[in-house]
């Protein structure tokens, strides 16, 4: 950054650029205006990229030059240099096959895989962070960060200047976290790993000990220019991120996506740094104020610190107590035709959807019957809790795949308002997030945390597989043993379907 | 540009992201994680440049390899969204 000069239209382009990220994410303050913000973020992305190959053009100095009456000086002029077309057809060629990639799996991914996904695009970027950084540190010279020192005795050095050995430094091992924290978040959202936390002994003082490694290997390296250094530190980073992650239980995921996402913001702001270049500072600022803002959220929705979520191991004591005392307390249990029949009397339901909706894929069937009931003439609204699912919005998304119309959704906070004057509360696949003991009981490991106070509502009607199993948080729910609760024990599509059924 | 002025425009960033993303709604959080993922792959001009430099021959199949990555994102990420967010309807539009 510091050598190259920039032409003014250059910084000019990349600066539209980062406006046009803004303004992408400025449209999303609205269904009505979303589509328009994302068209001017793929504007924005098409302006950086054409901006950079024009200015980037790959070029090969002509032999021919050396034998010109300017010598080896010559040689190294732009003047002399033509266009490499096997490098550029490479490149295009790279573009092309990510496209094609990028765009099937965009197209076939299944709305209810949607986190996985997230998770596993954060892990390409982290990568491509790491190899970026890699590619600095072996050809500083390109990204207009080294100088090239001849001493008088021995071979020719690049010395790459400190500031940006720490850019990319930190930029490689954000980038490695990112990578292998967001691959271990994959397998655990798509199920190839238990979404128990696994906890290993002393596993605060590894961690710890191995971020502040990392930290003395970025000073080193930021010093010195050992390349040892820089290989060390992106090991270490790449474990770190594993660490962090494997012994996070799958009910906070909506947190981890969240953090992982914040990372590969910082990540490609380090490189923007490196670069000097505008449009990746903005939008590291963005992407990364934006991964930290929804952690905060999803935190603040489960009354627990980032800290102790970040800590992980919570859920791990799920167990017997709560699956003992489910079995001697007194509950009522009803059937399809109970429930159809309850809620196609009421004059208004509400419907609070949790990660089980997403497990059953029950959405498609949840909105049919919603259909029949508006038939009927009862008023139908959504609730959703900040944390149903798995990742921020999971249940929004779902619920929209099935055609129900954005404004019959609330939030949290505007419908517990309206638990009072509801009739019938349908409860499909949600558990902790609608337990009132959160407000009352002090001892429950929930408590504080805010929730849907379905149990204002006329009667409740709760979908569960069984009566043994406790939520995520490993306690027993209060709702299954009030007087207006009743329990629908099977899968929550089938239950759905057989509502629908009895509804005619 | 100084490190100063870079410095400065990542600060100012910073509360620009913090006041927009906040003005977001929730409804809209899940296609907001994928936009951000789609644009945090501007990273793909370190790539560029990075496959475009002579001088290191592994420093330019990194860079290669960088933007193949950066290509699923960015493709995939805006590809995604555009689906997610032609799924949100409002009620007159959805009754016929």
């Amino acid at each position: 950054m510091h050598e190259v000069a920039v032409n003014p239209w250059v910084a000019f382009a990349y600066l539209v650029a980062g406006v046009c990220f803004i303004l992408a994410l400025r449209g999303l303050s609205s269904p009505s205006t979303s589509q328009r913000g994302n068209r001017l973020g793929m504007i924005g992305m098409a302006i950086a990229v054409v901006t950079t190959l024009v200015t980037h053009v790959p070029v090969q100095t002509v032999g021919l030059v050396l034998d010109g009456p300017a010598g080896p000086i010559a040689a190294t002029g732009p003047l002399f240099a033509r266009i490499d077309t096997v490098a550029v057809l490479e490149i295009l060629a790279a573009i092309a096959i990510g496209a094609a990639i990028g765009i099937t799996t965009a197209r076939r991914i299944a709305m209810t895989a949607m986190p996985q996904l997230v998770a596993a695009f954060h892990s390409l970027v982290g990568l491509a962070a790491v190899l970026v950084g890699f590619a600095a540190y072996l050809n500083p010279q390109a990204f207009g960060i080294g100088q090239l020192v001849v001493p008088l005795i021995g071979d020719p050095f690049t010395v790459i200047q400190p500031a940006s050995k720490v850019e990319m430094g930190l930029g490689v091992a954000i980038g490695a976290i990112t990578f292998s924290g967001s691959v271990i978040a994959f397998l655990k959202l798509n199920g190839n790993m238990g979404g128990k936390p696994i906890l290993l002994p002393g596993r605060h003082a590894i961690n710890l000990g191995t971020l502040v490694a990392i930290l003395v290997l970025v000073a080193h390296f930021a010093h010195t220019q050992d390349g040892w250094a820089f290989w060390v530190l992106t090991v270490l980073a790449f474990a770190i991120g594993f660490l962090l992650i494997i012994p996070i239980g799958g009910a906070d995921m909506p947190v981890v996506v969240s953090m992982l996402n914040s990372y590969s913001g910082w990540a490609a702001a380090a490189m923007g740094f490196t670069l000097g270049n505008s449009a990746m500072i903005i939008t590291g600022a963005l992407v990364g104020s934006s991964g930290a803002i929804l952690s905060y959220i999803m935190c603040r929705a489960m009354n627990r610190s980032f800290i102790s979520v970040i800590a992980g191991g919570f859920g791990a004591v799920a167990g017997p107590a709560g699956e003992a005392a489910a079995t001697d307390r007194p509950w009522k249990r009803g059937s399809a035709e109970d429930a159809a029949f309850l809620m196609s009397q009421a004059s208004q339901v509400v419907i609070v959807p949790g990660y089980g909706m997403a497990v059953a894929q029950a959405q498609h069937a949840l909105r049919e019957m919603a259909d029949k009931l508006k038939e009927e003439g009862v008023r139908v609204k959504y609730a959703i809790h900040p944390v149903a699912g798995r990742m921020p919005g999971h249940m929004n998304v779902l619920l929209a795949e099935a055609n129900v119309p954005y404004d019959e959704v609330f939030e949290l906070e505007d419908i517990n308002a309206d638990f009072a004057q509801t009739d019938v509360a349908f409860v499909i696949g949600a558990n902790d997030v609608t337990n009132p003991a959160a407000k009352t009981d002090k001892t429950s490991p929930i408590y504080g945390m805010p929730v849907l106070d379905v149990e204002k509502a006329g009667t409740v009607l709760f979908i569960k597989r069984s009566m043994g199993g406790v939520g995520y948080a490993g306690v027993d729910n209060e709702l299954f043993y009030r007087d207006n609760t009743m329990m629908l024990l099977a899968d929550a599509k089938k239950m759905v379907e057989e509502i629908v059924k009895a509804l005619g | 540009m100084t490190f100063i002025a870079i410095l400065s425009i990542f600060v100012l960033a910073c509360f620009v992201g913090y006041y927009v993303v906040w003005s977001v709604t929730p409804a809209l959080h899940t296609p907001l994680m994928a936009v951000t993922n789609a644009i945090s792959s501007v990273i793909i001009v370190g790539a560029l440049v990075a496959a475009a430099a002579a001088g290191s021959p592994t420093a330019k199949w990194l860079g290669l390899a960088a933007v193949v990555l950066a290509s699923i994102n960015i493709f995939g990420g805006f590809a995604v969204t555009a689906r997610m967010l032609a799924m949100y309807k409002k009620k007159e539009r959805v009754a016929k």
